[in-house]
């Protein structure tokens, strides 16, 4: 079986804070992660790899920079990392980046099966997965939770939705995004270490996918961001003041009274 | 790429007051733009010289746009029940109708519609396409996506709405995928542009750090998914008429290659977090399993909901469809408590519509009582036992 995890690297956003002084990204000391979904979905790949057989792809689009993310994909498990980079890919919204994705899932010789996170955490859309999968035109299923069965043609997975979970059955080729429940990712090891000081990524441009260059980057980007500012917090900050048992009073008659 | 004018530019330093990521500098009274650049735009508005343009972002006078009109609402159903989200939906999407003057319609896909076309239109619908179908009976991504792309083709409106559920988020990008347009997720704010009729699409991005307005200027329909407990409903009005459009998908567009066998439930109480009234929700500050006994009880007594931060699902001591903020539920009670949580922005987002919040924390710096309606500084193990105490107490004697 051959499976391609897509990965990207996303600034840590737990870290990110908007100074409300200069209204500005305040980026320091902030590291550059590989997205914490995809880590799940690059674990499920390199489990049933172990247990099936077969071959762990990872993929990313991003600047040249992003090959540490590839690097730390190899030293948890992946066999091979392509890296999709091209100063015309700058700007992409998902319908772009999807576009881009698949023309190289395309050179590389497709996949059996594509994971991917089920959303990054910069940008929080969830829309790469299931935008790919059209692209590729194969059936998809997001939010995976749990790979039940592998059939020889077949997988049978558990979708999670709001009010419970869906087992469903999907023949190959086939993608799916994953869900952090899924698993539990392992830490690189030694031996995946030096595999990874030593890995030689592929690096494909815009050229080498032959993408229609109207397709990519900000041109190929129907959403424009307009407009990007601080979010408005509206809280009166009324302090109760005093002792313990003096907070609590006045606590509880707020709370009597509403409830 | 962002190019700058160097003959324009008379470096007042506006474009770097106003970049939200630190990416352009004056230097020797030049504008110049470095690696940090989201080609966002922010600066090319503020350019009083004009000096400022992004390279490939001139605006399309396409025709054809204007044959896309309407606003439709996704009605998403399931098992027969209606997704709340959906009379929010239709409640922003008259504003947007009126606004526009033009029709609001709801797209409802389903095996058995019964009486539900009646329901959309007594929250707001002028018209409901509905798509009444065996294949319908399961939700897959292909039926449905296929029967609104189609739909969408043939009836051309120029905005989308549809819920960020489960549902939404898997099968609305299928749509905007294969219609090859703009899709927004997870908006929390939708207007119209005055000067030009365009859908302004805002929504949090970085986790919630900043927000974002975002266009879909060139292509239709203008889409996006909407965070449920955002919109506000109207009230149902029996007495509203409207349209009913019974539509055919052709039925090899209705095959989905994805199967689904079974459906398991989940148990009761997490679900319910969305729709109570009073929500006491714990964070790092309660140290652990003990502390989230506290918030049980408090919450059982006020007869609310239990809630957790990130910080606390992760660390193990609840279970996750509990956890409220960017990457967990969005919810909108009366009443918010929270007990030791520190109020970091993706918390925030998640909760800061509740009508009143109250926030007990050790840290007085924390941000948490940037959003609260009343604060309290001190230890949650010393006020939560206590203010359980006093509560049982008035309960007792106003018997």
């Amino acid at each position: 079986m051959k499976i391609i995890v897509c990965v990207k690297q996303v600034p840590d956003a737990k870290d990110v804070r908007l100074d409300p002084k200069t209204n500005t990204l305040s980026r320091e000391g902030v590291q550059s992660i590989i997205n914490p979904y995809d880590r799940h979905a690059l674990e499920e790949a390199v489990r049933l790899k172990e247990k099936h057989g077969g071959t762990v792809i990872v993929l990313t689009m991003g600047p040249p920079q992003a090959a540490e993310i590839l690097r730390e994909s190899v030293s948890c498990g992946a066999d091979e990392a392509v890296l999709v980079s091209d100063r015309a890919f700058a700007g992409a919204d998902t319908l772009a980046t999807t576009y881009t994705l698949s023309q190289a899932i395309r050179k590389i010789g497709g996949a059996d099966l594509i994971l991917c996170g089920k959303q990054a955490i910069d940008g929080d859309t969830a829309q790469v997965g299931p935008g790919l999968a059209v692209r590729m035109d194969i059936p998809y299923v997001t939010c995976v939770r749990r790979i039940a069965q592998v059939n020889d043609k077949s997988f049978v997975v558990e979708r999670l939705m709001d009010d419970g979970y869906d087992e469903v059955e999907v023949g190959l080729p086939a993608l799916f995004t994953v869900v952090k429940e899924i698993n539990e990712p392992r830490l690189p090891s030694l031996k995946g270490k030096m595999k990874a000081k030593k890995l030689a990524i592929t690096t494909l441009t815009a050229a080498e996918i032959d993408a229609d260059v109207a397709q990519l980057g900000l041109k190929g980007s129907p959403t424009w961001v307009v407009r990007v500012f601080a979010p408005q917090l509206k809280g009166e900050r009324s302090m109760i003041a005093g002792t313990v048992q003096e907070q609590v009073d006045q606590l509880a008659e707020k709370l009597l009274e509403w409830c | 790429m962002l190019l700058i004018d160097i003959d324009a530019c008379i470096g007042c330093g506006l474009c770097e007051a106003n970049c939200a990521f630190d990416a352009i500098h004056v230097v020797d009274g030049i504008a110049e733009v470095n690696e940090n650049c989201t080609l966002c735009g922010g600066c090319v508005d503020v350019c009083e010289a004009g000096a400022l343009k992004i390279e490939g972002r001139e605006r399309e006078e396409k025709d054809g746009l204007a044959a896309w009109s309407g606003i439709w609402v996704y009605a998403e159903c399931r098992h027969g029940r209606v997704a709340p989200v959906t009379f929010e939906l239709l409640g922003a999407g008259r504003r947007l109708a009126d606004l526009k003057k033009v029709p609001l319609s709801a797209v409802l896909l389903t095996d058995q519609a019964g009486d539900i076309p009646a329901l959309l239109i007594s929250y707001g619908a002028d018209q409901v396409y509905v798509v009444e179908d065996q294949a319908l009976a399961d939700f897959t991504d292909e039926a449905y996506g296929n029967a609104l792309e189609d739909l969408a083709r043939q009836y051309r409106p120029e905005v989308i709405l549809a819920g960020a559920t489960a549902i939404g988020r898997s099968f609305i990008p299928r749509v905007a995928t294969s219609l090859k347009t703009g899709l927004t997720a997870d908006c929390t704010q939708l207007d119209i542009q005055p000067e030009d009729g365009a859908l302004l699409q805002t929504r949090p991005a970085f986790g919630g750090n900043i927000m974002a307005t975002i266009a879909c200027p060139n292509t239709r329909p203008q889409m996006a998914t909407v965070r449920p407990l955002v919109m506000k409903a109207l009230a149902a009005d029996p007495a509203r008429t409207g349209a009913v459009i019974n539509c055919r998908i052709a039925p090899e567009r209705l095959q989905s290659r994805v199967k689904v066998r079974n459906f398991v439930a989940l148990e009761g109480d997490q679900v319910n977090l969305n729709e109570a009234d009073i929500v006491v929700s714990g964070g790092r500050g309660l140290e652990g399993e003990k502390g989230f006994a506290l918030i049980a009880e408090l919450a059982h007594l006020l007869d609310g909901a239990v809630a957790a931060s990130r910080a606390a699902v992760d660390s193990g001591w609840i279970p996750y469809p509990h956890q409220v903020g960017q990457t967990g539920k969005t919810v909108s009670p009366k009443v918010y408590i929270a007990c030791g949580i520190s109020g970091a922005i993706q918390h925030l987002v998640g909760m800061q519509s509740a009508d009143t919040i109250i926030a007990i924390n050790r840290d007085p710096h924390a941000p948490i009582f940037d959003v609260a309606t009343y604060g309290v500084v001190g230890d949650v193990f010393e006020i939560l036992p206590k203010l359980i105490e006093k509560i049982k107490q008035a309960r007792t004697s106003s018997i």
